[in-house]
């Protein structure tokens, strides 16, 4: 019982949305939101802004590349700078003028959203605020979609979430039968309910069982429960690397497929004598990405590139946050691997792992 | 199949006992229903982890590339004609190699499960080098038209080729998984690598994503065995192979060749002729 009213407690509103209104209601939703969604494009769906009259494709199962996207642009610009001597500013970085307008994802994944708080851990620390970062999360409203047929490679029930789970959302979307049963979970959701006129109260009694129905659809799994025990070096010297590592060509597939992959790269792009200073996606998987100045690379080996993309995910988030492993289980990486490396599989062998004494 | 895995497992134990060989480079089980993994078996007891099956596409040649050891490899028609590649351009030297021949049928799309479009136009199902093979040789595909879909390239305006190339990368997120599944791509710093000085700009610009494609192509031109590994490896599912088909055909066509077919010879563009009949390179 406390269980059941701990969790009523946090939900401010449950509407229920007439799948004949919806249109109307994503409809007047432009007129104070910037709309992004799930669009089909060949033979799967990626998260793009939604162009006038276009409603998000909410028939889908997982998006290609992870709706990050929407707060984290694959490249994005900085600053702009002349380097003509002539002009008045040269050499001055001016800053771009963004559009922090509101904006709303609708029918982000569970999995997906709660990868965005977990990517706010690292944008929004006690020393430092990521401002593009922060500022695009803030004017955004979470519209999530709770996974009611979740793909043969999601695992996201051993990681923490869950297809109904709510962290990171603003709005919890139930599809039931001809209308969505709508938990309006913050401030920011029950005002984007409002604005696109959804206001018929609902009855959520009948989310349980489909909640249960979902998770019992999941049967891959993540075995993670000895990694925060192990010693950090015990795992980073274990001799489980040369095999995991293998098979793998050390492209990006994997992180930018990833949400909750955040790194990223600051390039200036000069054009003539004017320039912009851009920050694009990043992988851990490039020689590049640790290459120093002076030529030296602590990473110049495939072994030690693939070994810092899960000790990151599965042992040093672990560590640093408590939290949990920096995995939503959302089977992206699994799915589209051109070698078959399954994060499972690693996990596996790192928590198994006993170093010898 | 089964012989095929039978045969694999036989021949890769025998060559790890008797220390003909120091690892077996070949595939294992893989995770998920459409993929099988390329690893290295370097202890006879786990040959058993060793398998065979249509979703063995990418080339593991690959894997092969400045290795010191002797290794065998289980080597598909076109994986062989990459060896013989890797050969020539000195990435690999033949009495390291044990090759385990596998006569080819054709590998399974990974995404429709149906024939993969390479496969289905492949003319060199049969390793053209190995040591032993594992099965019969297969009848080789003789009736089929290679370029069918370059020609309806080649056939298009300017603005249309323009507007086809555009689309065809549109999706392109520069992950590099084409160039880094491709045996042929061993350069020890990519020119979209190069960062000093930097030759090709990181942001999601077109004609920086353009760039690569192109160049990477034609850094192909005269070596690419069409194996397909490149489309296989693309997460975005887009048809990179529409650039290197063309280029193989144009060698086809002004040089009547085939890379990969034999050690004795050095790929067209690779090598110089006094009686070439071009002017500018006298």
């Amino acid at each position: 019982m406390n269980e059941t009213l701990s969790i009523r407690a946090n939900i401010m509103k449950v509407i229920n949305i007439d799948k004949e209104k919806w249109a109307s209601g994503v409809e007047s939703l432009t007129s104070t939101y910037r709309l992004f969604g799930p669009v089909k494009e060949d033979d799967s769906h990626n998260f793009k802004e939604l162009k006038k009259g276009e409603l998000p494709d909410l028939a889908y199962g997982n998006s290609k590349l992870s709706p990050k996207s929407a707060v984290f642009p694959p490249s994005e610009a900085m600053f702009t700078y002349s380097l003509d001597e002539k002009n008045e500013n040269h050499h001055i970085l001016n800053d771009v003028k963004k559009d922090y307008s509101p904006r709303a994802v609708l029918g982000i994944r569970p999995c997906d959203a709660k990868a965005v708080s977990l990517v706010r851990m690292n944008f929004d620390t006690k020393e430092y605020r990521d401002p593009y970062w922060m500022d695009a999360f803030e004017a955004t409203t979470f519209v999530g979609l709770a996974c009611d047929n979740p793909c043969s490679t999601c695992f996201c029930t051993s990681t923490g979430c869950g297809p109904f789970s709510e962290e990171g959302l603003d709005v919890l979307l139930v599809e039931n039968g001809n209308a969505y049963i709508a938990k309006a979970l913050t401030a920011k959701g029950e005002k984007l309910m409002d604005a696109a006129g959804f206001k018929t109260a609902g009855d959520d009694s009948a989310i349980a069982a489909k909640k249960a129905a979902a998770e019992a659809k999941i049967t891959a799994s993540i075995e993670t429960d000895k990694l925060s025990e192990k010693v950090i070096m015990d795992l980073y010297d274990a001799p489980i690397w040369d095999d995991i590592s293998f098979s793998c060509i050390n492209c990006c597939t994997c992180t930018y497929a990833c949400p909750t992959c955040w790194c990223f790269d600051i390039q200036d792009e000069n054009k003539g004598l004017s320039g912009v200073r851009m920050r694009n996606w990043d992988s851990c998987m490039t020689p590049l990405f640790t290459m120093h100045g002076s030529g030296h690379n602590p990473r110049s080996q495939k072994k030690q590139r693939v070994r810092q993309r899960f000790m990151h995910k599965l042992k040093y988030f672990l560590d640093k946050y408590q939290k949990g492993i920096m995995c939503v289980g959302c089977g992206r990486c699994v799915q589209q691997c051109p070698v078959n490396i399954d994060i499972r599989t690693v996990s596996k062998k790192m928590n198994d792992y006993v170093a010898a004494s | 199949m089964d012989a095929y895995i039978t045969k694999i497992k036989e021949i890769s134990e025998r060559l790890l006992k008797d220390g003909t060989v120091e690892a077996v480079i070949g595939f294992r089980q893989g995770t998920v229903p459409t993929m099988s993994e390329p690893c290295m078996i370097k202890r006879s007891d786990d040959v058993k982890d060793l398998v065979w099956d249509s979703n063995c596409r990418i080339n593991l040649c690959n894997y092969l590339t400045n290795r010191k050891e002797k290794l065998a490899i289980v080597a598909k028609g076109c994986d062989s004609r990459n060896i013989v590649t890797h050969i020539i351009e000195n990435k690999i030297k033949r009495d390291q190699l044990f090759i385990i021949g596998v006569p080819c049928k054709g590998m399974n799309d990974k995404n429709t499960g149906e024939l993969q479009d390479n496969c289905g136009t492949c003319t060199h199902r049969n390793p053209v080098i190995y040591d032993e093979l594992v099965g019969d040789l297969v009848e080789e595909q003789t009736d089929v038209d290679k370029y069918a879909d370059v020609k309806k390239v080649e056939a298009l305006s300017s603005d249309e080729k323009w507007n086809f190339f555009n689309d065809l990368y549109s999706s392109c997120t520069r992950c590099h998984a084409c160039r880094n599944a491709c045996p042929l791509c061993y350069c020890p710093t990519c020119f979209v690598d190069e960062s000093k000085p930097q030759w090709v700009g990181k942001a999601d610009d077109a004609v920086d994503i353009r760039t690569y494609h192109f160049l990477r192509a034609y850094h192909c031109a005269g070596r690419c065995t069409d194996c397909g590994s490149c489309e296989a490896a693309c997460p975005q599912n887009i048809k990179v192979r529409q650039m290197t088909k063309k280029l193989e055909k144009d060698c086809s066509e002004l040089y009547g060749w085939e890379a990969g077919l034999t050690l004795d010879e050095r790929p067209p563009l690779d090598t110089f002729k006094v009686d070439d009949r071009e002017d500018f390179i006298k």
